[in-house]
C-alpha cells in the first residue's frame, strides 16, 4: 500500500514535469525549480543543523562496543570504546565510510526442536552491502555529474568516470555503478517489501525516497543508453544555469526536464525527511563522544540545582537508633536535643 | 498476583511475522502478567512527583489531570530542547530494520511493537504528529498520529518492556539508542502520574533511608554482624567492617541488593573477607549504602539527587576516593552520569591509587571512584591473593555480561581476569550473547518484579537458552556476574530456561578461593555448603 502511494506520488511528478516541458514550461522545470530546490535545500539543511544543535548533549552517553581504557595490561579496544578526541574521530570514520555498526547484523531465527528451543543468530549481511554499494554509488554517480557543471572537467571526474566505466562495454560506455545502484534499490525496495519485520515498520515515507531515486536513477540511464540525449545541449544549458544566465531550453528533450525534476523533488525532500541522516550521523552522541566522562567532566549546560536528603536530616531521623547500635554520630544525643 | 505456570512451548507459541492490522491501529491487551503496578499514592506523594492515586493499568480512566495533552506536548518540547540526543533520534532514523530483532523482549515475545525501532516510533509517530509541519498537515501520511490516551497507555505498555539495556543501539548504523528514548518517555509518563511502584518505592526508600529496601542503619548493621558471624562460622575469622566511620582512605558502596538478599549477601562477605585480608582502610556507610540507583529509570533529575550522597558522604567522611560494588546500573550512572551531575569531586579526594599495589586508576581520574573488578583483577596480576581453586573446582563457570556495565562503560576483561585466577574451569557462553553482544536479564531498569514474570521470562529466552548451550556442551553449573539485579532475576530465568545453574557474584567465587591468613581448614562455602573436593580427595586418600 505505501509502496504504492509512493509510486503513485513520483509516476505523479514524472507526468507533470514531462508533459509540462513538452508544452513549453521548460522555464518552470529547467529554471525556476532547479534554483528553488537548491536553496531550499541548503537553507533547510543548514536549518536542521542548526535545530539541533541548538539542543545541548547534556551527558556524555557513548555506547560502548569494546573493552575500555583499564589497566595497562588489558587489551583495550580503542575503536569501539574511544577514550580520546582523536580514537573517537577513528569510530567516526569507520561508521560512516565503512557503516561499522551495520557490519555486526545478525538475524534470529528460533529453531524449535525435540530438546527445546534453540536460538540462533544468523550473520546478515545483505543490508550492509547493499546499503554500501547504494551509498557509494550514488556519491560517484553524483560526483560524475560535476562534468556537466564544470569547464574544463576536472582531473578527478574524469579519472571517477575512466574507473566506473573501465570495463569498455558498450558505447555510450556502461557505467558499473549505473547497474549496481539499480540492483541495490532493487534490494532495498524488495526487502522492506518482503521482509515482514520491515514492511511492518515502513511508512510512506521510507517508500518515498526509494521509489524517487529509482525514478532519477531510471530517466539518467533511460537518456544515456537509449534516448540518447544530446549531451553537449544539456551540458550548455545547465553551465548557463550555474553562471546565472540561463539560456534557451530548445532542442533538449522532456526526459531531461523530468530527470531534473526529480532531482529537485529529492533535493526539497530531503531537508524534512529521514534522509537527514546524511547530517545526523556526524552529531548521534551515542558515537560521536568518547568514554571518558571518569576521567574528563562532562558539563550540563542546565545542570540542575543539587538537592538531596543530606545526612543531617538522615541522623535527625535516626540518632537515637543509631547511638543504641554503636554506630557513630556527628551530633551527640544530649547536643542535638538542644 | 496470578502465579506464573506457562511452560517453555506455551511460552514460545508464536512465530514472527507481521500481524494485518497495521501498527498504528493495533491496541495492547492489559492482563496480568503483562504489565507491572503503577507507583502507589502514598509513595508518589513522599517524593513530590505529579498526580498521586490510586489507580491500575485495567480501569479503563487512568485518572489523569484534565490538561494531560498540554502537559505531554510541553514535556516533550522541553526535552527536545535539552537533549540533543532525544531531537535527533526522533528525526533521523531510516527503519532500516536492523534493531528491529536485537530486542530480548522481541526474540521471547514475537510482538513486532517490542522491536527498537517500533518502540520508538510510539514516541516518534507523536513528534511527527505534534512538532513537525509534514506531520501536521499530512498526518499519517507522514507517519504522524495525533496524541490520545490510547498512545499513552501504549506508551506505559511499552515503554516497561523495555529496559534500558541499549543492545539495540549497538546495530544501529547512526547509534540510535532506544534505551535513551524510553528514559525520555518515562519521564514525560511520570509527568501524568503514570509508572510503576517498583521503581517508585526503592527510589523514595533510597532517598531517605539510604538504600532501595529501606534497612534503617541500626538493621543494616545488625545484617552485616550476622553476615560476619557467617563468615567467621567457615573461615574462623572475626571481622568487623566499620561503619560510619571518618578518617578511612576508602569509602566502601555497593548496591544493597548484596547486602539482603540471597545469594548477594555471599558476594558482600566475599567483598569483606577480601578487605580483611588486603588490610584494606576503608569504611561502610549506612547513609549512602546504596550503591544502585533507580532514579536512572525514573527521571535524570532524580538519578541526580540519588547519586549526590556519594560525594557528600565521601566528603562528610573524609575518604579518599570511593570504592564501588558488583552493580550494573549503578555503574552506567557512574561511569557516564556522575562526574556531570555532582561534579567536581570534593576537593580533598584524590585520583585512587591501589594501597596494595600502588596501581593509579588512570581511568577514574575525575570521578574518583573505582570498580571492585578492576580493584581486584589489578591484586591478581600483582600476585596478592593467594587461591586455592580445588575449592571451586567443582564449578564450571560462565560469565554474564550485564548491560550496563557491557554497553555504558565497556569493562569485559576485568571480571574474566578475576573469575579465571579463582576458578579452573571458565567456558564462554556464545560470541553473539556476550560482552558487547550481551542479553539483559530482562528484569532490568526496574522490571525485576515477580508480577510480570511472563514478560521477563520471554525476555530472558536469548540469555536463558545461552546459558543452556553451554550447560549441556560444558556441564556448565554456575553463571557468575557483576549485578545485583542479575544476582536476583538471573535465578526464575536459569530455574525456567537452564535448571540446575547456580547464580552467583564474582566475589562470592574470589573469597571462597581464597586464602586468608589465620583461617581454619576451609569445609564449607560461603554458602556453608560441603567442598566437594575434599571428599574426593579423602577417598583418593583412602
Ligand atoms: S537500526 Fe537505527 S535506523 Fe535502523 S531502524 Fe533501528 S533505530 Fe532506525
Ligand atoms: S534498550 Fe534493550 S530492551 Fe530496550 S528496546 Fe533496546 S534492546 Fe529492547
Amino acid at each position: 500500500m505505501a509502496f504504492f502511494i509512493s509510486l503513485i506520488l513520483v509516476l505523479t511528478l514524472c507526468a507533470a514535469s514531462y508533459y509540462g516541458a513538452e508544452a513549453g514550461m521548460q522555464w518552470l522545470f529547467g529554471m525556476t525549480i532547479p534554483y528553488l530546490a537548491i536553496a531550499g535545500f541548503v537553507c533547510g539543511f543548514a536549518y536542521k543543523i542548526y535545530s539541533w544543535a541548538k539542543s545541548p548533549v547534556p551527558f556524555r552517553i557513548p555506547t560502548t562496543g569494546g573493552q575500555q581504557y583499564s589497566h595497562e595490561w588489558i587489551k583495550h579496544n580503542p575503536l569501539d570504546n574511544p577514550h580520546t578526541v582523536s580514537w573517537t574521530v577513528g569510530r567516526m570514520l569507520l561508521e560512516i565510510l565503512t557503516f561499522r555498526s551495520l557490519f555486526r547484523n545478525t538475524e534470529v531465527v528460533i529453531h524449535r526442536t525435540e530438546d527445546g528451543p534453540r536460538v540462533a543468530y544468523n550473520s546478515a549481511r545483505w543490508l550492509w552491502l547493499f546499503g554500501l554499494i547504494f551509498h557509494y554509488c550514488f556519491l560517484v554517480i553524483f560526483l560524475r555529474h560535476f562534468r556537466f557543471f564544470l569547464d574544463p572537467v576536472p582531473f578527478f571526474v574524469r579519472a571517477l568516470e575512466f574507473t566506473d566505466g573501465i570495463f569498455q562495454i558498450g558505447a555510450p560506455r556502461l557505467y558499473q555503478t549505473d547497474v549496481l545502484i539499480l540492483a541495490a534499490l532493487a534490494f532495498l525496495l524488495l526487502r522492506r517489501m518482503f521482509d515482514h519485520k520491515v514492511r511492518y515498520i515502513s511508512l510512506i515515507s521510507d517508500y518515498f525516497p526509494l521509489v524517487l531515486i529509482s525514478g532519477i536513477a531510471l530517466s539518467g540511464i533511460y537518456m544515456r543508453y537509449l534516448g540518447k540525449t544530446d549531451i553537449n545541449a544539456v551540458k550548455i544549458y545547465v553551465m548557463g544555469l550555474f553562471t546565472l544566465s540561463p539560456v534557451s531550453a530548445e532542442g533538449i528533450a522532456p526526459i531531461f526536464f523530468m530527470h531534473l525534476f526529480l532531482v529537485c523533488a529529492l533535493l526539497l525532500y530531503f531537508p524534512w525527511s529521514k534522509l537527514m541522516h546524511l547530517g545526523g550521523v556526524f552529531l548521534s552522541p551515542t558515537r560521536n563522544l568518547p568514554n571518558d566522562s571518569r576521567m574528563r567532566m562532562h558539563v550540563n549546560p542546565w545542570n540542575p540545582p543539587k538537592k538531596y536528603h543530606t545526612y543531617e536530616a538522615y541522623e535527625d531521623d535516626f540518632r537515637e537508633f543509631m547511638v543504641e547500635a554503636g554506630l557513630p554520630v556527628d551530633k551527640p544525643l544530649d547536643k542535638a536535643d538542644a | 498476583m496470578a502465579k506464573f505456570n506457562m511452560t517453555p512451548d506455551e511460552l514460545l507459541n508464536f512465530q514472527f511475522g507481521a500481524p494485518n492490522v497495521g501498527w498504528m491501529e493495533h491496541k495492547p491487551v492489559f492482563k496480568e502478567g503483562n504489565f507491572a503496578y503503577p507507583g502507589k499514592a502514598d509513595v508518589i506523594r513522599d517524593l513530590g512527583f505529579p498526580n498521586p492515586r490510586e489507580w491500575s493499568p485495567l480501569d479503563e480512566d487512568w485518572k489523569l489531570p484534565e490538561n494531560w495533552m498540554e502537559i505531554v506536548r510541553d514535556g516533550m518540547k522541553d526535552r527536545l530542547d535539552r537533549y540533543r540526543s532525544f531531537k535527533l533520534f526522533m528525526d533521523i532514523c531510516v527503519r532500516c530494520g536492523a534493531c528491529a530483532d536485537k530486542c530480548h523482549f522481541y526474540i521471547g515475545g514475537g510482538d513486532p511493537k517490542n522491536m527498537p525501532v517500533l518502540r520508538a516510533e510510539l514516541l516518534r509517530s507523536i513528534y511527527r504528529g505534534e512538532f513537525t509541519t509534514a506531520g501536521k498537515i499530512l498526518g499519517k501520511w507522514a507517519g504522524g498520529r495525533p496524541l490520545t490516551m490510547d498512545v499513552v497507555k501504549e506508551w506505559f505498555f511499552y515503554f516497561y518492556q523495555c529496559t534500558e539495556c541499549r543492545r539495540c543501539s549497538l546495530f544501529c548504523p547512526y547509534g540510535i539508542d532506544t534505551a535513551e528514548v524510553t528514559m525520555i518517555a518515562r519521564e514525560l509518563l511520570q509527568l501524568l502520574g503514570i509508572n510503576i511502584n517498583w521503581m517508585m518505592e526503592p527510589v523514595r526508600n533510597c532517598n531517605r533511608m539510604g538504600n532501595h529496601l529501606g534497612i534503617q542503619p541500626h538493621a543494616f548493621k545488625d545484617i552485616v554482624d550476622f553476615l560476619c558471624e557467617d563468615i567467621e562460622a567457615v573461615t574462623g575469622i572475626r571481622i568487623n567492617p566499620p561503619m560510619n566511620e571518618k578518617g578511612h582512605e576508602v569509602l566502601f558502596i555497593t548496591p544493597s541488593g548484596d547486602v539482603f538478599a540471597d545469594p548477594g549477601i555471599y558476594t558482600f562477605m566475599g567483598y569483606l573477607m577480601l578487605f580483611h585480608e588486603i588490610g584494606l582502610d576503608y569504611t561502610l556507610s549506612t547513609y549512602a549504602s546504596e550503591g544502585g540507583n533507580f532514579g536512572l529509570f525514573t527521571s535524570h533529575e532524580m538519578m541526580k539527587k540519588l547519586n549526590a550522597k556519594m560525594y557528600a558522604e565521601a566528603e562528610r567522611l573524609g575518604s579518599k576516593w570511593i570504592l564501588g560494588g558488583e552493580c550494573g546500573h549503578m555503574w552506567r550512572v557512574i561511569n557516564q552520569y556522575m562526574s556531570t551531575h555532582n561534579g567536581p569531586c570534593p576537593p580533598k579526594m584524590e585520583t585512587p591509587v591501589s594501597p596494595i599495589t600502588g596501581t593509579v586508576f588512570r581511568n577514574a581520574t575525575e570521578t574518583k571512584m573505582v570498580h571492585i573488578a578492576e580493584f581486584t583483577a589489578d591484586l591478581v596480576r600483582h600476585n596478592k591473593l593467594k587461591f586455592d581453586k580445588r575449592r571451586n573446582s567443582h564449578l564450571n563457570v560462565t560469565f554474564h555480561d550485564s548491560c550496563n556495565p557491557a554497553r555504558g562503560m565497556g569493562m569485559f576483561e576485568e571480571p574474566r581476569e578475576v573469575i579465571k585466577a579463582c576458578c579452573d574451569n571458565f567456558f564462554e557462553m556464545p560470541a553473539q550473547t556476550i560482552r558487547e553482544q550481551t542479553f539483559c536479564c530482562a528484569g532490568g531498569s526496574g522490571l525485576n518484579t515477580d508480577e510480570i514474570m511472563e514478560m521477563r521470562m520471554r525476555g530472558g529466552l536469548p540469555r536463558g537458552n545461552a546459558l543452556r548451550h553451554v550447560q549441556q556442551k560444558h556441564d556448565v553449573n554456575t553463571m557468575a556476574c557483576v549485578c545485583a539485579i542479575d544476582r536476583a532475576t538471573l535465578i526464575p530465568l536459569a530455574d525456567y530456561w537452564a535448571p540446575g545453574v547456580t547464580i552467583c557474584g564474582v566475589h562470592e567465587l574470589v573469597a571462597n578461593a581464597l586464602i586468608m591468613k589465620g583461617e581454619q581448614e576451609r569445609t564449607m562455602d560461603l554458602r556453608q555448603n560441603e567442598l566437594p573436593y575434599l571428599d574426593e580427595s579423602a577417598e583418593e586418600d583412602a
